[in-house]
């Protein structure tokens, strides 16, 4: 069997074509560097996203944090991964980089805030010594 | 009403203006009208950012995080929620008004980084009512990612830009259904990686060479026509289908922000910014410009460097040490839409930055007679960079004039 596929790793979009013969990889063609072979080889079996979204934030400045899986995860279960997301919340402040969930659907991958969200009392006392000149 | 006195003023929190404060350094003060810096940055919640910049690939927030421990190492004083209402150019003095009222600063040199706006819908002259529930895709990204808010329920989005794109995918996640992606021309706008990952993988419809014809509703929106046009754009008959949806999203365009400076500022009409040089001087001579008000630029790093640029050469015009030298036109020749900037200045880093008007293959970009540089493919979506190297720096800034055109071959 073979699979048309354009590759997602840089802005370029490389189209590549995938020869795959009992789920396994057994031709790649079209891609101009080494990272689109790798994408090639897992997405012609089974395809995987960073996923980036948010999670609800209670007593923040701001009413959601945005987080990321830390790694990429199947295709097929983002929407299962988002169904369990929109379970969570988490305390404010929320550092970047802190992990809001482990093990998402029992797997290594975690979910990690890609921004800070300070207590809300906080940041107004924050934004007034700011603005004293 | 308080009063101040800077060497350096940047308008604007976005991504061009924390660069900018933070190369102009100490005795800098830079405004911004939302509550927190970052500009569209905070809200821009997908990965693809900062590959030019910092060699991995961030989120838009991440990559404004570390723009802000930048701005905060410089020491450069920033005031949020502050928005600028006026600028006398004889002074120049900078009225604002802020959390503790109207504000009057007196700059040195002032740095332009307002970025830019949505194109509105009533840009499109759309027959039909005017019902809530039509929505710019930077404010719908705005409603979800900052205010956790979905603006309804069933989607139709007009533009296949990048945001347009990213919005598809963003709203289904969310729970809405997309009912499809609408373009005008016969190809989509944005990168073919955000056809696959935000549409292709959610199986949401990309419909080329389609318009809207007419919206409906009352309160509300309740649905949008659509029709398949031709070459020049018109609809053709009988081609109508109809989108049962309440929500109508919209990515038809960005542009650049110049209300307060244009009546003082010679602007370049194409790139709708103001005309600068290589330093990102305008013609006149305190003010600045970085960012998306001076040309719509395709990535966030690019916009990083010329904000760097402009608060550097700001911070050297405060102290009186930018040189003032002869400057060589650049001039736009064949197959050049956007040209930045629109003169070179001697023994400074220089980077052109332009788009061609239509796709060309095995192309020759040149500028002058000085520098070709082969390009298997350009396209009007992809901004070309090209850096000048200052021997060949040298050899351009003998001229009065210098085109730069592509060719084909």
């Amino acid at each position: 069997m073979e699979k048309k596929l354009t590759c997602v790793s840089c802005p370029i979009g490389c189209g590549i074509t995938v020869r795959i013969e009992d789920n396994v990889v057994t031709r790649i063609a079209g891609n101009q560097c080494p990272r689109g072979e790798t994408y090639a080889q897992q997405e012609a079996i089974d395809p995987m996203r960073v996923l980036s979204t948010s999670v609800r934030v209670i007593g923040g400045e701001f009413p959601l944090v945005s987080v990321k899986t830390d790694r990429p995860v199947p295709k097929r279960l983002i929407l299962q991964i988002m169904n369990y997301v929109r379970t969570l919340s988490i305390e404010a402040p929320v550092k970047i980089g802190q992990v809001v969930a482990e093990y998402l659907l029992g797997m290594s991958a975690s979910l990690v805030a890609t921004r800070e969200v300070h207590l809300a009392q906080q940041r107004t006392s924050r934004s007034i010594s700011e603005n004293s000149l | 009403m308080r009063e101040k006195v800077v060497d350096v003023l940047v308008v604007g929190g976005g991504a061009a203006g924390m660069a900018a404060a933070a190369s102009a350094g100490a005795q800098t003060l830079l405004l911004e009208c939302d509550a927190e810096v970052g500009g569209v940055l905070n809200q821009c919640i997908h990965t693809g950012f900062g590959l030019h910049r910092y060699r991995e690939e961030l989120t838009g927030p991440e990559f404004g995080h570390r723009l802000l421990g930048e701005l905060e190492r410089s020491r450069a004083e920033v005031i949020s929620g502050c928005t600028v209402i006026d600028i006398e150019h004889h002074g120049p003095v900078v009225h604002a008004v802020g959390p503790e009222g109207r504000l009057r600063i007196r700059p040195k040199a002032l740095v332009w980084a307002t970025g830019a706006g949505e194109r509105p819908f009533g840009s499109l002259m759309t027959p039909g009512p005017r019902p809530a529930g039509i929505f710019t895709a930077g404010l719908a990204q705005r409603f979800v990612n900052i205010h956790g808010f979905l603006p309804g329920k069933r989607a139709l989005i007009l533009g296949s830009g990048d945001i347009g794109l990213i919005m598809a995918r963003r709203l289904h996640l969310e729970g809405m259904e997309v009912a499809a992606v609408v373009e005008v021309q016969p190809f989509p706008g944005g990168l073919t990686r955000n056809v696959v990952q935000c549409l292709e993988d959610y199986n949401i419809p990309l419909l080329l060479c389609h318009g809207i014809t007419e919206v409906h509703g009352r309160d509300r929106l309740t649905g949008v026509t659509i029709a398949q046009v031709d070459k020049s754009r018109l609809p053709i008959a009988g081609s109508e289908r109809h989108f049962a949806v309440d929500t109508l999203i919209l990515s038809i365009g960005l542009i650049p922000e110049n209300e307060l400076i244009l009546p003082f500022t010679p602007i370049d009409p194409v790139n709708r910014g103001p005309r600068v040089n290589s330093l990102m001087q305008t013609e006149v001579p305190w003010l600045f410009a970085a960012g998306n008000n001076v040309v719509i630029f395709d990535l966030v790093d690019t916009v990083a460097a010329v904000g760097e640029m402009a608060g550097a050469s700001a911070a050297l015009y405060a102290r009186g040490e930018l040189p003032q030298e002869r400057l060589t036109r650049l001039v736009r020749g064949e197959n050049v839409l956007h040209l930045v900037p629109s003169s070179l200045v001697a023994e400074s880093p220089t980077v052109l930055y332009l788009r061609v008007s239509r796709p060309i293959n095995a192309a020759m970009v040149h500028v002058g007679d000085v520098i070709s540089r082969k390009q298997s493919v350009v396209r009007p979506s992809e901004m070309i960079e090209i850096h000048i190297p200052q021997d060949a720096l040298r050899e351009l800034v003998k001229k009065d004039e210098v085109h730069v055109k592509v060719t084909e071959g």
